[in-house]
């Protein structure tokens, strides 16, 4: 039985899909079977990441309405023979979704794949909710700002409250993953640290996604960082915090800012 | 007071009357569609209601918690009149037992206008966490997230965990925080005037003992950051820092 994780956020805009295509692919690249199932309905993004956007035929309300086979939606990735989309829809919204229809979506996929990632949509209505209703393990991305770590403060209250396993008693795994981290502008405090938003929502850290162009260059190219650029540092990064959710024990270092030797002789004036 | 169904519009007309009067109020026979739409018609109106008590049903998530373990009070004398015909279900121990509870909208008056707006509408999504009735003190030993109510109205809440801001505790005894209180505290909220809030770093967006209350603001730089406590002494609420 795979293991169902949801990839989620309060707020938007804060890198759920980035991080969802980047962790996905980097678990995917160790051999396992990965779906990445789109839950923004109405919105499909996903698909435009990993760059399989015209080749959507049938989506995940297809599915969920019978109208298409779950193999028949499944796009599998040209570059990792493992990885699997299951896009969203663009033409219908998020009321297209019954909670019994993602049931069976979410248990045919777990049967067959190691992992299913659920990219949520943001906020708390239903869409978001259905995204992590089935889901074993949650990833909550964050940014290292006041309003990201409030609604995702917000959203594992959710989490602990209307999810399957949690209504049966038991706990759903959290990890947060603090993306766009600017080492120099958390140094100048202007962004929360790290110590500030773990403390605020007491949950572990699966990783620091440094702020980087990189990330939207891959994203713009629809590849996914992991796969087109595994050297630069917010790859490696979401690749180490890929190995962290598989259960590997790694130290996660905070990045630091890289001063020049310029900077040192000015100082922080610039500032 | 009781009325049957069909009648909700003069329920709430007598209802207003007697809101001063921290009145219980009864629906003989109610369904939980009615209680909704009342609970509605009175959050329109600003009045928000923490707790329905209501024998053997089950309300939908988006109701307020049911109030488990009412006493029986002596509301006679605040209601004079009462028992004088309108007693229709024979249940006028249960609505007695809620007049505490109205009694305490009634005196947090200002402090329900600033939660009723803030709060309302996000009790509707977390449903509030009831304790058991046979518990004094409720243990909660995970954070309390934003967008959680948290109603004791039997005693003490320990909390092990920080309070998120965006969040809210109210009980009838006193409040303990081992975390940062980001969120709102409501101690005594029964009437209890000796109820105090302790917490270990106070960034509280409001703390309130008996409906008297004080803002984040009127914090500012007194008392935030620091472990506090916060208790009634004789005209008003005093939050002073723990050494």
């Amino acid at each position: 039985m795979g293991k169902v994780v949801v990839v989620t956020s309060g707020k938007g805009g804060v890198g759920k899909t980035t991080s969802t295509a980047a962790l996905g692919a980097a678990v995917a690249k160790t051999g396992k079977k990965v779906a990445l199932v789109d839950f923004d309905v109405g919105l499909r993004n996903l698909d435009l990441i990993m760059g399989a956007e015209r080749r959507v035929v049938f989506d995940l309300v297809n599915v969920i309405q019978g109208t298409a086979k779950l193999s028949q939606a499944l796009i599998r990735d040209k570059r990792v023979d493992t990885l699997f989309l299951l896009p969203a829809s663009q033409t219908r919204d998020k009321d297209a979704l019954t909670e019994e229809g993602v049931g069976e979506v979410i248990d045919k996929l777990r049967s067959v794949f190691d992992y299913v990632f659920c990219d949520s949509p943001a906020g708390i209505e239903r869409g978001a909710q259905l995204a992590m209703r089935f889901a074993d393990e949650a990833v909550i991305v964050t940014n290292p700002e006041v309003s990201s770590v409030r609604d995702s403060d917000r959203i594992i209250g959710l989490l602990d409250a209307r999810t399957m396993r949690a209504e049966q008693g038991e706990q759903i795994a959290k990890h947060v993953l603090v993306t766009r981290y600017d080492a120099g502008r958390a140094a100048r405090g202007e962004m929360l640290s790290i110590d500030d938003v773990l403390e605020i929502l007491s949950v572990p850290l699966l990783g620091i996604i440094p702020e980087s162009q990189d990330v939207l260059r891959a994203s713009n190219l629809g590849s996914p960082v992991t796969l087109s650029e595994p050297l630069n540092s917010a790859a490696k990064a979401y690749i180490e915090a890929a190995r962290r959710l598989e259960g590997e024990e790694l130290p996660v270092i905070v990045p630091f800012e890289r001063k020049g030797f310029l900077d040192r002789l000015l100082g922080r004036r610039a500032a | 007071m009781a009325a049957g169904a069909g009648s909700l519009d003069r329920q709430l007309a007598g209802l207003f009357c007697r809101a001063a009067g921290a009145a219980g109020f009864e629906c003989a026979e109610a369904r939980p569609s009615e209680i909704a739409a009342l609970v509605t018609e009175l959050g329109t109106r600003g009045i928000r209601i923490y707790a329905i008590e209501l024998e053997g049903a089950s309300l939908g998530p988006e109701l307020p918690p049911l109030l488990v373990g009412a006493k029986e009070a002596t509301t006679d004398g605040l209601l004079p009149g009462r028992k004088g015909g309108q007693e229709v279900s024979g249940r006028e121990g249960q609505a007695e037992g809620r007049a505490p509870d109205h009694r305490m909208e009634a005196r947090t008056d200002a402090a329900s206008v600033v939660r009723g707006k803030a709060g309302a509408s996000k009790t509707d999504e977390s449903e509030p966490q009831v304790s058991h009735y046979d518990s004094g003190t409720l243990m909660i030993k995970a954070p309390i997230r934003s967008g959680q109510a948290i109603m004791h109205p039997h005693g003490d809440v320990i909390v092990l965990g920080s309070v998120a801001s965006g969040s809210e505790i109210v009980a009838a005894g006193s409040i303990h925080v081992y975390g940062t209180l980001r969120g709102r505290a409501s101690a005594g909220a029964l009437g209890n005037t000796s109820a105090r809030i302790f917490c270990r770093r106070n960034e509280a967006e409001l703390l309130s003992v008996d409906g008297w209350y004080i803002t984040a603001e009127e914090m500012e730089g007194v008392s935030r950051g620091k472990p506090v406590q916060a208790f009634l002494d004789g005209e008003g609420l005093r939050v002073e820092t723990l050494s």
